[in-house]
Parts: structure tokens; sequence; C-alpha cells
């Protein structure tokens, strides 16, 4: 794969355990499929790179409807983990991918230690895979997910086993519905993990007073979209302060001056997710618009945005528990 | 399968057509040149950047040369937004989504059964089938007479919950009685409306042995496949769901639970 390091005389690029990415927008997990469903509406070439859909050893048919509720400036969505199975991804979708010219970071849930071991170690032996996202937070299954993540003893089993399956990227995906997400952002670095991405969905739900029965068939789902924005700040701020691995953020970013507030507050790059769904071409708009942002303001490399935030810690509440 | 395009649509009009039911008419070459009776629009229903956040599915109603007509219901702040639209207004358009309705089964009559804006595919689809040489009888059903829209629509006979207008009740009742008094000949059901009616119908043209085709709702964020937020139980097959917006919205009544 031919990667530009720059774009225009800007430099765009940035690298994790080797690997080079061209530039600093990515789309998340769940909000592009396997990357081949949406060619007729963006030209997925221009990406940093693509998270796929999660996949699990066995194909998972996901959970009943109602799957999707919209709220205020967001959406909350109980998928389950809706996918193919890694065989069929391997036999389907992969060899597709390959011939694409950007980074594919596969996105791994299970529901045992052993699955996601079993699911990488099948992986390692495809080529055209840039690294992995290890789903231990997904709100919408009863098991693993983010039982896995709210348990940092399991985050530092899971990712030092993986580890030792791969010399590829490993990233961590961490959710946001707990206490301090810092804490399992320290575990998934001392494990091992190469980057942790900040946030996955908040537990959230809708009633329906007529009925009155929740509106998701799983009674909670996961919030996402614009909504969160300010949760995943927070929570990619307080990372930042507590580890030194890059940080993929995510969380409702809707444009290039979201995307650039992820990075200033400690973002190595983004993900950008829900907006997927309402304008499929949002990414590549991104990627245009920080590089005009940094023409703009006389900026040689997108990567001095990262952590560059002018605050004045003393009066940080954060700084007290981290 | 025809390709997906996303475009800013030049507004033709929009007018109200019936009690909160409006007509939008939008220039679209692109999405026209290939859409298919059954298949879908998804629109941002925005003015000035306010709006809700995700767009809003509409069945196509009909096809005037380059122009678009969907017929829709005002139901929440995406819909009032979209009626207040007038000639030469932009809309943000994904289409045509979706799966059209079967065309090959072996029929002469197409029984169009709609259930209050579920009315919206059938314009479309009796041109289509006008021009096949298929004999059409529509029934449509609604809460009362000022809801009643049947614009380019073929043998209408109606239903309403009030009995303002037509028969008095619902639009499957309409048709039960209308299968006892009249023999269609080697007939078709093709059907839109709400989920409590088209488990009726289902029922009942199992009964009739009458092949049925729904167009369904589901809730839906992106409306080409990606989401996987509307699924809907399939009869049979290995997969136990499939996607109102990739795999339908048309489905033959055997192959869906509902």
């Amino acid at each position: 794969m031919k990667t530009l390091s720059t774009s225009n005389g800007i430099k765009t690029s940035f690298t994790i355990r080797g690997v080079e990415f061209k530039n600093r927008v990515f789309v998340a997990s769940g909000t592009f499929g396997y990357g081949d469903e949406i060619h007729d509406l963006v030209d997925v070439n221009r990406l940093g790179g693509i998270f796929t859909k999660s996949l699990s050893w066995k194909p998972r048919p996901g959970n009943p409807p109602q799957r999707i509720v919209e709220t205020a400036s967001g959406m909350l969505n109980s998928i389950g983990l809706a996918n193919i199975g890694v065989q069929t991804f391997i036999e389907q979708k992969l060899p597709h991918l390959c011939m694409l010219n950007t980074r594919i970071i596969v996105n791994i849930a299970a529901s045992s230690l052993k699955e996601f071991c079993d699911v990488l170690s099948l992986l390692e032996e495809q080529d055209g895979i840039a690294g992995y996202e290890i789903n231990v937070s997904c709100p919408n299954v009863k098991e693993g997910g983010m039982s896995f993540g709210t348990d940092c003893k399991m985050i530092t089993e899971i990712t030092s086993n993986l580890r030792k399956l791969t010399n590829k990227p490993l990233i961590i995906k961490l959710t946001p519905n707990v206490t301090h997400i810092s804490e399992f952002a320290r575990a998934a670095e001392s494990a091992g993990a190469d980057a942790v991405s900040v946030i996955n969905t908040l537990i959230g739900m809708a009633v329906d007073i007529k009925t009155r029965k929740p509106k998701l068939s799983t009674v909670t789902g996961g919030l996402s979209g614009p909504a969160i924005k300010p949760i995943a700040l927070a929570k990619v701020y307080e990372v930042a302060k507590a580890v030194k691995i890059p940080i993929f953020g995510i969380g409702g970013i809707a444009n290039t001056e979201d995307a650039i507030e992820f990075l200033l507050v400690g973002a190595t790059a983004v993900q950008i997710g829900t907006m997927n769904f309402i304008d499929p071409a949002i990414s590549v708009k991104v990627v245009d618009g920080l590089e005009n942002y940094a023409r703009e303001n006389k900026i040689a490399d997108i990567g001095t945005l990262v952590d560059a935030l002018d605050a004045d810690v003393k009066f940080s509440v954060l700084q007290s528990w981290l | 399968m025809s390709r997906i395009i996303q475009q800013l649509c030049q507004v033709q009009s929009c007018h109200e057509v019936a009690a909160k039911t409006f007509l939008l008419r939008f220039n679209s070459p692109e999405i026209t040149a290939s859409v298919q009776p059954g298949q879908f629009v998804n629109i941002l229903a925005v003015e000035n950047g306010e709006g809700p956040l995700l767009r809003r599915p509409f069945s196509v109603s009909r096809v005037e040369d380059d122009i678009i007509e969907l017929i829709f219901h005002v139901v929440g702040i995406g819909t009032n937004l979209l009626s207040r639209k007038k000639f030469g207004d932009r809309i943000n358009v994904i289409g045509p989504l979706g799966q059209p309705f079967h065309g090959n089964a072996e029929y002469d009559t197409a029984l169009l059964v709609a259930g209050g804006i579920g009315v919206a595919p059938f314009p479309f689809l009796t041109d289509v089938l006008l021009k096949r040489g298929k004999h059409i009888e529509t029934f449509v059903g609604y809460r009362n007479a000022g809801q009643v829209f049947t614009g380019h629509l073929q043998n209408v006979r109606i239903a309403t919950d009030d009995g303002s207008n037509g028969f008095h009740g619902n639009v499957v009742q309409l048709l039960q009685s209308s299968l006892v008094q009249n023999n269609f000949d080697k007939a078709k059901i093709f059907a839109c409306g709400p989920t409590v009616m088209l488990k009726t119908l289902t029922g009942l043209a199992k009964r009739k042995n009458i092949c049925c085709e729904m167009s369904l709702e589901g809730q839906m964020a992106c409306g080409y496949g990606i989401c996987q937020g509307c699924a809907v139980e399939r009869a049979e097959g290995a997969a136990k769901y499939a996607l109102v917006c990739k795999d339908g919205p048309a489905f033959l009544s055997t192959e869906v639970n509902l």
C-alpha cells in the first residue's frame, strides 16, 4: 500500500507500532459496515483507516427489534453485535478490503478470552489487516462486551493475552460507563496495548409513555451522536493525562471543528461514528477540513495539534482523582 | 442494483393535499433514472442547519420526468420542517434505496391495499403496473374523510374508521368483503400500512391463498444496510433477521414474521 505522509506540504500522517496511517481521520466500528457497502457514497481511500464492524467467532444475529431510537442530538442503539462472523469476513469481505488504499483495523468482539484469542489468531494468518481494535465495551450484549470493559483485571488479562499473539497495533476500545476511565486506560497500557479508543457509547434509555414500555427491546442501549461529544472530550482529556499511548477520540464528531477539539484535548486521531449514517461522506470532509485548517493556520504537521490544549490545570477538578 | 447517490435536490413544490398530508416534488434526474416502485429515499429534514439528527425515509410516490414525488404525513419535527419547503429550496437526499416490489409473479389483477399514509408507494406502482397491462383494484383505509387522498390511483375503494367516507371499518375488512363479492382472477396483493394492518392482511392472504407483498417500515439510521437498526424477523432461512432498508422494504408476507 502506498502511503502519502504529506498532503500539499502538510504532514497528515502518524505511526503506531511501525504502521503508518496517512491521516488522522477514521470511521468507527459499526458505522461503516465492512467498508464495501458504502462505496457509492464516499471515497474510502481518502481515510486514515476503517475500523470494521465487530467480528466474533460465529455469526451473531443481533438483538430483536426495536434496535434504534432517535434522541435529542443523538441516537440510542441496541444492535447487539450483529455480524457475519470472522470466517465469512475472511472469505467474503477481506479480499476486497485488501484492495483499498486505506488501513483496515478489524474490531473484535467476544464473549470469552478464548474467543478473542481464536478470532485474532485466525486473522493473524491473513494479509491486509493493519491492526486490531478490541471491543470490551459494547453495552448491548449480556456476555462479554461491557462486562469485560468494566473490570480492570479483565482488561489486563485480555490485553496481555492478545499481545502475545500479534505484533500489529493492538487498540483497546474503552467504555465510558465506569467511574474513572483513566484507570482502564492505564490497565490497557500496562498490559501492552498500543492505543486506546475513547469512548464507546453511553448507556441510555427511552420510554414510550403511551404503552409504558421501553422503546428498545433490550430496555437500555448505547447513546451516541453529537449529544455525547462533551462527555467524550472530557474522557479523552482524562485518559490523555493518564497514559502515554495514543488515543483514538470518538464521540459525536460531526465536523472538522469537533475533530480539532478532540486532537487538542489529547486524541492522536479521531473516529467518526454516528454521523456516517447522516452524511456518508462526512469523514472525507473532515480529512479535507483538517488540511484546510492546517494551511490557514500555517501548521506544518497536524500532529502538533495533539494535546495542545492551553488549560490552566491548577483549576482542573479532574486532577484530584488522576 | 442501481447506484446510490447523495445529492442536493431542488424542491419544485410542496403543498397539503389532505389533512396533515403533503405532496413534495423535487428534481433528481439521477434518481428518477433508476428508481423503481417500492424503493425509498432518505432525506435530511433541516432548516438553516437545524432539525432532527437522523434522516427521514420516504417511499417514492411517483416519478414524472425528472421529478420525484413524495406523499407524507406530518407527525413530528422532521416532517413538519419538510412540509414547509417551497420552490427553490434544496433538500439533501440519498437514494434510491432498498429493494423494489417484485415484478415477476404470475398475476393479472393487482390488489393495492393501503392503510393511511401507507398509500405513499402506490401511485408509482400503479403507473408501472398499468404499463405492464395489469388490472388494478385499490383499497385505502383512513381514520376519517379529511385524510383521504387518492391521486393517481385506479379503481379506488375507501374505508374510514369513523364511516365518514366509504366503507365503515378498516381496510382489511373492506378487502375481505370485496373478495366475497368479486372474483378477482389471478390476483396479487401489494400492501403498505401500519404493522397491525399488515399482520391481519397476512392472515387473510394466507386463508384466501393470495400472494401478498408488503412494504415495511423500520426504525433506521442510515437506510443502506450499515447501522443494522431496522431488523425484521425472517420466517425462514438461516439468517434470523432481514434489514428493512436493504433486504426490503418490500417483502412477501411469507418471508417475515411481523
